[in-house]
């Protein structure tokens, strides 16, 4: 197994060469972070290219990096992270590609692989990623008329706003939540050594 | 008065054969549809977001709410994602419990997808037998842990307990009198082990039952040949994956080609389908609760014979024993580390996938090294399924949405997550 990771890694940076990648290995998987700018070229090699044949799109989703306890090499804050899916060569890969903070904008790779739909427009819901050249760019999953992205780190986990029945206006109303937010288990990094030799074990 | 032609009805959110809380907006033309739009999100809990915030054993019974009718194999899927990244070895015995629970999970969704899809079209004896056994199999559910449903059964580090001496027996009551009693308590006498063994006795003939209902039923077939055909080629390119791909005649099945657990030691194939219609699907699905249910047989044996541990003795993430913890400080110590803190998971991402019942169900997790995820994804397979409502039904009549719903196994915990 880790033969073929780490041939698929070479494969990978030999005819990805050119587009500025960068390819990783950890716990047996093969990760590409691409430049976002490139992604449907990419793509589309990864799934024409005889020897790659990454014929399914298994999975697109969005990550926010902004709380990440390790110090991260890119400036960019949200990641797009495609899950591919090989079946004549049995094998799998993460593409990521790194977007903008401000305006998180990348090309949609529908064209490509038509699964992508419903999965970009999940991450555009989620996070706010926009997806150009996405035909049908719509919320998906939160209720009609929501406002704002709420899997990002800086959207609280009760939300904004809570909804119930007004006996007096006779209609559903929205207002403010009333729960206070809480923690029960607060957030720990442990850096001792407990946890070293597994991760080289995982990440060789 | 000029002829209307073309409408828009709305199906849905509560309707019989939404499979819970599917909205559908239908463009027709006569009876014809020419564009299904699916709204979807009505049961959006943001699991994916609650996980963020609870250490990782907290969100095992949040994945059995994920896809409710197959609950362990959701769980699986979890816990092997934070194996690998722990470096954890799953004791011999667990692996086989769990591989044999995973297939009593297909053979209960399966049963519920063939009950439920026979239903919406019209059939309703399949239903009722199908319950019947889908019993059998919850009774299991509970033997090992507590629950019919939820079961939270899976830990990381193996499963929660190992499997039950005896079964639970029926009591006389207003319902049940002796004689009632009796004959439900006759399979009961044994170990679960026993009870399933007899399961595994007689669930083919009741396959047979239901076959004969429906295989080669005027109307099933009439409903089904022919309705939502979808090539391999589509089907890859929809990210179909399970039964929804190999009815379309390709041969996959993460349980072969990336065996995960024991399945690389035990025997079964893989259904494929030929025409990639309702109808194929339906057959692939017939076998594979047949191939379940040598899987299991084949897992009853070898666990019959093989006592031993079912959980690592690694107790950063597995709680000690309670006669330990009264006597050696260092279990205590675990055992309040584990339950105030959990515990933590070297940074990184992992994609862990696995063959669902409905197809291919993964996790996504990144670890920044703390003792809660970072970000977690679910890749629910009916997510990509349901995606493709729009090109299986679009030039069919509207009575064929419903075929088409059925077929793609449609639970609503999973895709709205």
């Amino acid at each position: 197994m880790s033969d073929k990771t780490e041939q698929l890694a070479q494969q990978l940076e030999q005819r990805l060469a050119s587009y500025n990648v960068v390819v990783s290995t950890a716990f047996e998987e093969v990760t590409v972070q691409v430049p976002a700018d490139t992604i449907i070229d990419v793509c589309t090699i990864l799934r024409d290219e005889p020897a790659l044949a990454f014929e399914q799109l298994m999975d697109v989703c969005g990550v926010d990096y902004l709380e990440h306890a390790q110090p991260l090499d890119s400036e960019k804050r949200y990641a797009v992270v495609y899950h591919l899916l090989s079946l004549s060569k049995n094998q799998r890969l993460r593409v990521k590609a790194f977007v903008d903070s401000e305006f998180p904008v990348i090309a949609s790779v529908i064209d490509v692989w038509a699964s992508t739909n419903w999965f970009e427009r999940e991450a555009f819901d989620l996070f706010g990623i926009v997806f150009e050249g996405h035909p049908d760019l719509r919320r998906i999953l939160t209720d009609y008329g929501f406002v704002g992205h709420p899997f990002r780190k800086d959207f609280p986990l009760t939300g904004n706003v809570e909804m119930r029945y007004d006996e007096e206006k006779k209609r559903v109303i929205y207002e403010p939540v009333s729960i206070e937010p809480r923690i029960t288990v607060p957030r720990t990094v442990r850096e001792d050594h407990r946890y070293v030799d597994t991760n080289e074990e995982g990440g060789a | 008065m000029a002829e209307i032609n073309s409408y828009t009805i709305n199906f849905g959110p509560q309707h019989p054969a939404a499979h819970g809380v599917l909205r559908l907006i239908l463009e027709m033309e006569g009876e014809v549809i020419q564009r299904a739009d699916p709204h979807v999100g009505l049961l959006h809990r943001a699991t994916e977001k609650l996980a963020e915030s609870k250490p990782f054993n907290q969100t095992i019974p949040y994945m059995d709410r994920l896809d409710y009718v197959s609950m362990m194999c959701n769980e699986h899927a979890y816990v092997m994602a934070l194996e690998k990244m722990l470096g954890i070895d799953v004791p011999i015995r667990a692996q086989y419990i769990r591989v044999m629970f995973d297939e009593v999970t297909r053979i209960l969704n399966h049963l519920m997808q063939l009950g439920s899809h026979a239903l919406d079209v019209g059939a309703m004896t399949v239903f009722f037998y199908a319950f019947r056994e889908r019993e059998a199999l919850m009774d299991a559910y509970e033997a090992v842990s507590g629950a019919r449903m939820h079961a939270a059964y899976y830990r990381v580090g193996g499963v929660y307990r190992d499997l039950p001496g005896r079964m639970s027996q029926h009591e006389e009551s207003k319902w049940h009198n002796r004689k009632d009693v009796e004959r439900l308590n006759r399979n009961r006498q044994g170990s679960l082990l026993d009870f399933l063994e007899d399961f595994t006795e007689y669930f083919p003939s009741r396959v047979d039952e239901y076959e004969t209902l429906l295989t080669n039923n005027r109307i099933w077939k009439q409903r089904l040949v022919d309705i939502g055909i979808v090539t391999p080629e589509r089907a890859l390119q929809l990210g179909f994956t399970g039964p929804m791909l190999r009815g379309s005649g390709v041969e996959w099945d993460v349980r072969k080609k990336q065996p995960y657990e024991v399945y690389d030691r035990l025997d079964f194939d893989i259904p494929v389908g030929s025409n990639g219609d309702c109808y194929d699907r339906y057959l692939v699905r017939i076998e594979e609760m047949r191939q379940s249910n040598n899987i299991i047989k084949q897992c009853i044996e070898w666990l019959r014979n093989n006592p031993g541990p079912v959980m690592v003795d690694e107790h950063k993430v597995t709680p000690p024993k309670r006669e330990e913890m009264k006597g050696d400080m260092e279990s205590l110590i675990h055992h309040f580390k584990l339950f105030t803190e959990g515990y933590t998971v070297p940074a990184g991402e992992i994609y862990s996938a696995i063959e669902h019942p409905k197809g291919e169900f993964g996790i996504y997790m990144v670890s920044d090294g703390a003792n809660k995820p970072y970000r977690l994804k679910i890749r629910a397979p009916g997510f990509a399924h349901l995606s493709a409502l729009d090109e299986m039904t679009r030039g069919h009549m509207l009575a064929d949405v419903v075929a088409v719903i059925g077929t793609q196994d449609i639970v609503f915990g999973e895709i709205d997550r």
